[in-house]
């Protein structure tokens, strides 16, 4: 009995080792002749539209730095994954693609919530991450291999409740976040600050769950306190039926977001009509007639027939040849020489402007402010930080 | 008191669309005793099938909405008979634990099939029926897809009631209820009263898959859960395997829902509405309008 159990274990193991050692063929570290980049994004489920404008992005980068004949005279593998928007994929997907696919950095992710799964993992084995979108502040907290490539939430909401203020001229503002999405509440929250520092008042705070359909009790309750604007930190799934919602209910008075709204699907979620008098603030606007956005954008639509980049592919490019940047400068795909390579990373020229790398990693740089005019997204303005 | 108003009628719109969809859930487990957990992916596929046949008929218009929501039901329904004659009629005689875990295999092959068919993004639903909304003095608006759910919700209600008490196939149905055997042999094909059955529940959770896309136009693969479990809580709370009990408990949860979300409880819409289930077992096991049964030995 014993013996035989044994056997059993033995055999377990060797069909282990078998399956480890035939996984992974460009694995084995320094001494391979490739060079391994992983990526986790949303590639299905709820947040699809960014995840797949990210990964699209990224894609593009990988792309033309394989054409470019590769780094450091190695040739690129990349590998990505799909976490299908959903909580609890990402940090095995990180553990993976460290501990399987080898890779020398991981690229990833728009959603702040999952970017913070994957990046006590990526920390822990000092495998330097890059968020192309995340913009909640804790992402980039966790620990100095986590970087990222856009501006962060309390920006973000400084510079929408300066908008608020003296653009939309609303001393009344009713806010309405997911408090299942850590980049929401985030949002909310460092609008809310400046707003009411600045001599504003929140008349209503309502809350949600992301996944939620119905919003109509939330928001009759925010239309009875007469606000003179809304504003909805959430993603685009939702902010498109709250919405849409609001207009139904009668409510007319301008709507705000940030760059979670960053999807042309919003416009097919609320239509057109309802989108009228709404304003969200993101990274970048293909409108932009700077020489290297515009050469990000005719490659990005020779590559995807003619499809325009939004913020998320922008980023996601970005993401993709900062990291390359700097692993030229390190001459090395080592932990901790890339790491400080990429920390000293400072005007990288890229598709969202001037990318310096702050001392808490994070990038300082413009945000722009996108409104919905006739069913189109029009630019409206540029904020500098 | 217009905010109470607006408070009213969101929750029994939002109500009506739990009534529905728990009418299939309480039809079938009035014939068979059967929880088919399913229900809330045929309500899904409704919805999908609604989103294609939409292709084929004029946007909001009342004769192209018609025509998709027949067309859907008729999907289901045969998707229903399928689904039964497959699943569930093999294990019929099995012990009702057999079944009901059957039933939800079913119910995840459906969820996984449709994120392999129909994609896992959220899709955008069209405009099936003329919107329009009803804007009035004090400030109320009632939405045109509101109304409709009332309307149909109430038409499917009388119809079942008409097919179960007074038509041939719903004596049979009763029967079949009452006593599988006996019912066979006075000379009931049970076979076909049960597909029966499940082609009407299958019609009744598509008929509420098209209207809740038609109110919340966003669907996916995965958005029958919690709408279906909501159902599930509304049937029970009414008294399950009671036709009428369904639509009071749809309005109750609908109301209760509404009330907490209102008093500025969102975070908690959810627990409330299990917590509501909970309760409801624990006080009144038959439900709101259920009858006290005794065990039949």
């Amino acid at each position: 009995m014993k013996s035989a159990s044994l056997r059993v274990l033995a055999a377990v193991i060797a069909g282990a080792v078998l399956l480890a050692s035939c996984s992974k063929s460009g694995g084995g570290g320094a001494a391979s002749d490739s060079i391994s980049i992983g990526e986790f994004a949303s590639l299905t489920g709820k947040e699809a539209a960014f995840g797949q404008s990210s990964h699209k992005g990224t894609q593009l980068a990988i792309d033309e730095l394989i054409a470019g004949g590769g780094l450091l005279g190695k040739k690129i593998e990349f590998v990505y994954e799909d976490n299908r928007s959903t909580p609890g994929e990402s940090a095995t997907i990180a553990k993976k693609l460290i501990t399987r696919d080898k890779v020398v950095a991981i690229l990833g992710e728009v959603a702040s919530g999952r970017s913070l799964e994957a990046a006590p993992i990526a920390q822990a084995s000092k495998v330097p991450m890059i968020s192309p979108s995340s913009t909640n502040p804790k992402v980039t907290e966790t620990g100095d291999y986590i970087f990222r490539v856009c501006f962060t939430d309390p920006f973000q909401g400084r510079l929408l409740a300066q908008f608020a203020k003296t653009t939309l001229k609303a001393q009344k503002v009713a806010i309405i976040s997911d408090v299942a999405a850590p980049y929401s509440v985030g949002l909310a929250q460092f609008f809310r600050e400046p707003f009411l520092a600045g001599g504003g008042q929140i008349v209503s705070e309502q809350k949600y769950t992301g996944g939620d359909k119905d919003f109509k009790a939330q928001l009759t309750a925010i239309k009875s306190t007469n606000p003179e604007a809304i504003m909805i930190p959430g993603y685009y799934t939702e902010a498109g039926l709250i919405v849409a919602q609001a207009r139904q209910l009668g409510i007319t008075v301008p709507m705000f977001g940030g760059d979670g709204w960053e999807a042309p699907e919003l416009l097919q979620i609320a239509g057109p009509a309802a989108l009228e008098g709404t304003y969200y603030s993101t990274h970048f606007s293909s409108e932009n007639t700077d020489p290297l956005v515009q050469k990000f954008v005719a490659a990005y639509k020779a590559k995807y027939n003619g499809e325009t980049p939004d913020a998320m592919a922008a980023l996601g490019y970005d993401s993709a040849m900062l990291l390359a940047d700097a692993i030229k400068r390190a001459g090395s795909t080592e932990g901790p020489k890339l790491r400080d390579a990429l920390a000293a990373t400072k005007d990288f020229p890229g598709a969202t402007g001037a990318t310096t790398l702050d001392a808490h990693r994070d990038a300082s740089k413009s945000a722009v402010i996108i409104t919905v005019k006739d069913g189109k997204f029009k630019y409206v303005e540029t904020i500098a930080p | 008191m217009t905010e109470l108003l607006q408070q009213v009628i969101n929750g029994l719109a939002l109500g009506a669309i739990y009534a529905l969809i728990a009418l299939g859930y309480t039809m079938v487990y009035g014939v068979l005793r059967f929880i088919n957990f399913a229900h809330s992916d045929i309500f899904m596929v409704g919805a999908f099938s609604g989103y294609y046949l939409a292709r084929f008929a004029p946007e909001a218009s009342v004769a192209g909405g018609v025509f998709v929501l027949l067309g859907a039901m008729a999907i289901c329904a045969l998707l229903g008979v399928i689904i039964e004659k497959l699943a569930y009629r093999p294990l019929r005689g099995r012990s009702t634990l057999t079944a009901l875990i059957t039933a939800i295999g079913v119910s995840l092959l459906l969820q996984n099939l449709g994120q392999r068919i129909f994609g896992a993004n959220p899709k955008s639903f069209p405009t099936l029926f003329p919107l329009h909304y009803f804007k009035f003095e004090n400030g109320l608006v009632i939405a045109s897809t509101q109304i409709l759910v009332f309307v149909v919700t109430l038409v499917l209600l009388f119809a079942l009631r008409h097919i179960v008490l007074k038509t041939r196939i719903g004596t049979a149905m009763r029967a079949l209820s009452f006593n599988p055997v006996a019912a066979s042999l006075v000379g009931i094909n049970n076979d076909r009263v049960i597909s029966f059955t499940f082609a009407l529940g299958s019609a009744l959770a598509a008929a509420g898959g098209i209207l809740y896309a038609s109110n919340y136009p966003s669907i996916d693969p995965l958005m029958g859960t919690l709408p279906g479990l909501k159902a599930f809580v509304a049937a029970v709370l009414g008294g399950i395997g009671n036709i009428a009990g369904a639509a009071v408990g749809g309005l109750v949860l609908g109301l209760v829902e509404t009330a907490v979300v209102g008093l500025g409880g969102s975070t908690y819409r959810d627990a409330v509405a299990f917590a509501v289930l909970i309760l409801i077992l624990l006080l009144r096991p038959n439900g709101i309008l259920g009858k006290r049964q005794s065990e039949k030995v």
